[in-house]
């Protein structure tokens, strides 16, 4: 299956990026590229760059790219926009979403669902139209519609901030979503909900970064790839067993990758 | 809601209303004496009450001095400087629009405030004011099928100079502070509104100012009295040339609600600001005060503040009726750098009046907002209670926002709550909102409409959706 797959082009390609924020290194040369259809999982312990990588790929101005590139459908866009890569495709899930008082959650997701419309040269979404769409997306993050007519996140608890990303996901239809620690702070039944709405979202047209500390996540969702980074790097990559080895012996046991690198 | 190619489209202009309309105009010399009052009087054919009125006031204002607590660090105005009255050359008596110079008619067209007859806004009465006069008014006849009066003030005092001698000045006294004694003394123009008993007005009434000369204060005066049982919603637009001069704007603005009436005062200013230097713009010194005179009378006032180098605004209201009402949702947005020093005072005289404050500073660029207000309980009113909200966000890094409550109370069995807070657009929320496709001064311009939206819920909704386009308007490339 991997194989066929391969005989489309990358969606996204991470060459040897090095990156710093206020000369600080924090990554050190991580190279991943990611297929149509393939989940990838990055676990690695608190620090080791995996938040840092995924907003990175998003365009957050607080980080310098230092060397490498990222490429998106074959392009670099090591100088784009945060917004231009989110109309593009690409999609960041927050680990802690913010919150943004005073603007309406509804007028939020339509703001930004017709930007991404408009880049397609799709027809924007008047107010009416734009409610069916939210409406059927809401199902599938059982979400009430009363969320909608909040502030964005504002009051949220961790769980409706972390469906909230889902539902952006679901009206983005991105090409790449990084979901970063997507899974932290959800009891078991949001975590379900979660999980199936990232299944149903996904198809082989689109490619996952699942950023995770936790096999629960990795048990709803099995990816194709598990790379571990540790100090800036991906120190090894392996299939889905892999998360479960890591899972048995903790991280200690990815210390040794580190020494004989 | 934000229609958002028209924000986007919005804030890649300049001001546009900068332009000046090429118009032969009448003006008298600069400077001011007695003379020159006696001569504003004579113009406007005024009955002696009227000129005594003046002359008492400039003896007031000569003795008077300039404040300077509001810390607003101006250039010192001369007023001898100043040209106090300056009118557009025109036909001496104009008995309809047709009269009227198609060169002010086609500025105002240019305004978005058509006044033809086929042209005109539907559902709202608008008095233009060109410099020192107002140029005509709107709906005039339908308005007084309902005993409705709604006219310059020029022509009240000709036509209704009972109401004007009676309630003029009464609840700005000539002598309140240095900007009214001055406007007592040389106002030339301004509006007037009379609603009769047991009538609610059946249209919004509005003026719009228009300051065209250099060289010339504008010195308007309104006055609106609201009978018993009557309801009235007004609105004010007001927009100026950019001059690299500072140009005097020192309005009074008196309103006077009987007994169950309520007058709904709505303000967007966007005098010119000056530009990124702070070069030109409007001194905007302006005295604005309601007086609920009558039992349960109702006065609110909802501003957006966007232009002008200097503001200095204090609508207030005067509670002396049982039960009465007062109401002040403000927004005012500072950039480059300008300087706001607004807010209102609430002076609860009668038992069980009610006061609101709401009100919502954004600061951006290198200007300074502040919002000071006043709320006194006077000694007899019991029960009553004031609720203020001060919010203010800043923008960047280099602008400051301050509030200064003011707080008296001589009545014990009042409530006075006040509630303050200061936010500052974090790069977290811009990046988040980014990360969704949206572009980065749409992003600012969502916040900030998010931020004022109390108030611009309180404003009637053609004010509504140009005060969110104009916040958009002011902040094109503010941060970043």
């Amino acid at each position: 299956m991997q194989n066929t797959m391969k005989e489309s082009d990358p969606i996204l390609e991470v060459q040897n990026l090095f990156a710093s924020t206020d000369n600080l290194p924090i990554l050190k040369g991580v190279s991943l590229t990611v297929y149509p259809g393939e989940i990838h999982a990055i676990m690695g312990r608190n620090g080791c760059g995996k938040s840092t990588l995924s907003k990175i790929i998003a365009g957050h101005p607080s980080y310098n790219v230092t060397n490498g590139e990222i490429k998106f459908s074959g392009e670099n866009i090591n100088s784009l926009e945060p917004e231009e890569r989110s109309q593009s495709g690409i999609f960041l899930g927050f680990q802690y979403p913010i919150e943004i008082p005073g603007v309406s959650n509804l007028e939020f997701l339509r703001v930004s669902t017709n930007a991404r419309r408009k880049f397609l040269n799709k027809e924007e979404l008047d107010t009416f139209d734009f409610e069916e769409l939210v409406k059927e997306k809401l199902e599938l993050v059982k979400m009430d519609h009363a969320f909608l007519s909040r502030s964005v996140n504002q009051g949220f608890s961790g769980g409706e901030k972390k469906r909230n990303e889902i539902l952006q996901m679901a009206l983005l239809e991105p090409k790449i979503a990084i979901l970063d620690e997507t899974d932290s702070g959800l009891d078991i039944d949001a975590l379900r909900i979660v999980a199936s709405g990232i299944k149903k979202i996904s198809n082989a047209q689109t490619g996952i970064i699942l950023i995770t500390h936790y096999q629960r996540l990795l048990d709803e969702i099995e990816p194709n790839y598990v790379h571990v980074m540790a100090d800036g790097q991906i120190i090894k990559t392996g299939g889905s067993d892999l998360a479960l080895e890591l899972e048995k012996k903790g991280y200690e046991w990815t210390d040794n990758f580190v020494k004989e690198t | 809601m934000v229609e958002e190619n028209l924000v986007k489209d919005v804030v890649k202009e300049p001001y546009k209303y900068g332009f000046v309309t090429d118009i032969e105009t009448e003006k008298i010399e600069k400077g001011l004496n007695e003379d020159i009052i006696r001569l504003i009087s004579h113009k406007k054919e005024e009955p002696k009450y009227l000129l005594d009125f003046r002359l008492k006031a400039f003896k007031k204002w000569q003795k008077m001095e300039e404040p300077d607590w509001a810390g607003l660090g101006y250039k010192q105005i001369d007023y001898q400087d100043i040209i106090y009255y300056s009118a557009p050359k025109q036909k001496e008596k104009i008995s309809s629009l047709d009269e009227v110079d198609p060169k002010l008619l086609e500025t105002f067209d240019k305004l978005g405030i058509p006044l033809t007859e086929q042209k005109k806004l539907t559902n709202v009465a608008v008095d233009a004011v060109f410099d020192s006069v107002s140029i005509a008014t709107t709906f005039r006849e339908e308005l007084a099928e309902h005993g409705v009066i709604f006219c310059s003030i020029s022509e009240a005092v000709k036509n209704h100079s009972d109401l004007i001698e009676k309630y003029l000045g009464t609840v700005v006294p000539a002598s309140d502070n240095y900007f009214a004694a001055l406007n007592s003394a040389v106002f030339s123009d301004g509006s007037f509104v009379y609603i009769p008993k047991g009538v609610t007005c059946p249209m919004d009434l509005s003026s719009y100012f228009r300051i065209n000369s250099g060289d010339s204060g504008q010195f308007e005066r309104t006055l609106i009295i609201a009978e018993e049982s009557s309801s009235v919603s007004y609105l004010e637009g007001c927009t100026a040339p950019m001059f690299d001069t500072n140009t005097l704007h020192a309005a009074v603005v008196e309103l006077i609600a009987l007994d169950d009436a309520s007058i709904k005062y709505s303000t967007v200013q966007n005098w010119y600001a000056g530009d990124e230097e702070g070069v030109g713009g409007i001194f905007n010194f302006v005295t604005k005060r309601g007086k609920c005179l009558g039992k349960r009378s109702k006065i609110s006032w909802s501003q957006v503040e966007t232009g002008s180098a200097i503001t200095w605004k204090y609508p207030s209201c005067i509670l002396l009726g049982e039960e009465s009402i007062g109401e002040f949702y403000s927004v005012a947005l500072t950039n480059n750098l300008q300087k706001a020093d607004t807010g209102t005072k609430m002076i609860h005289i009668g038992p069980k009046t009610k006061s609101t404050i709401v009100s919502k500073g954004i600061s951006a660029g290198n200007s300074i907002n502040s919002y000071r207000g006043l709320v006194k309980m006077g000694t007899k009113a019991t029960g009553s209670r004031n609720y203020s909200q001060c919010d203010s966000m800043l923008i960047g890094d280099q602008a400051s926002a301050n509030t200064f409550p003011y707080i008296k109370s001589q009545q014990p069995n009042s409530e006075i709550e006040h509630e303050a807070s200061t936010c500052r657009i974090s790069e977290d929320q811009l990046f988040y909102l980014q990360s969704r496709g949206i572009e980065f001064e749409e992003a600012i311009s969502m916040m900030v409409s998010g931020f004022c939206r109390d108030v611009f819920n309180q404003l009637p909704m053609e004010f509504a959706a140009e005060a969110d386009k104009l916040l958009a308007l002011k902040l094109e490339g503010s941060v970043g």
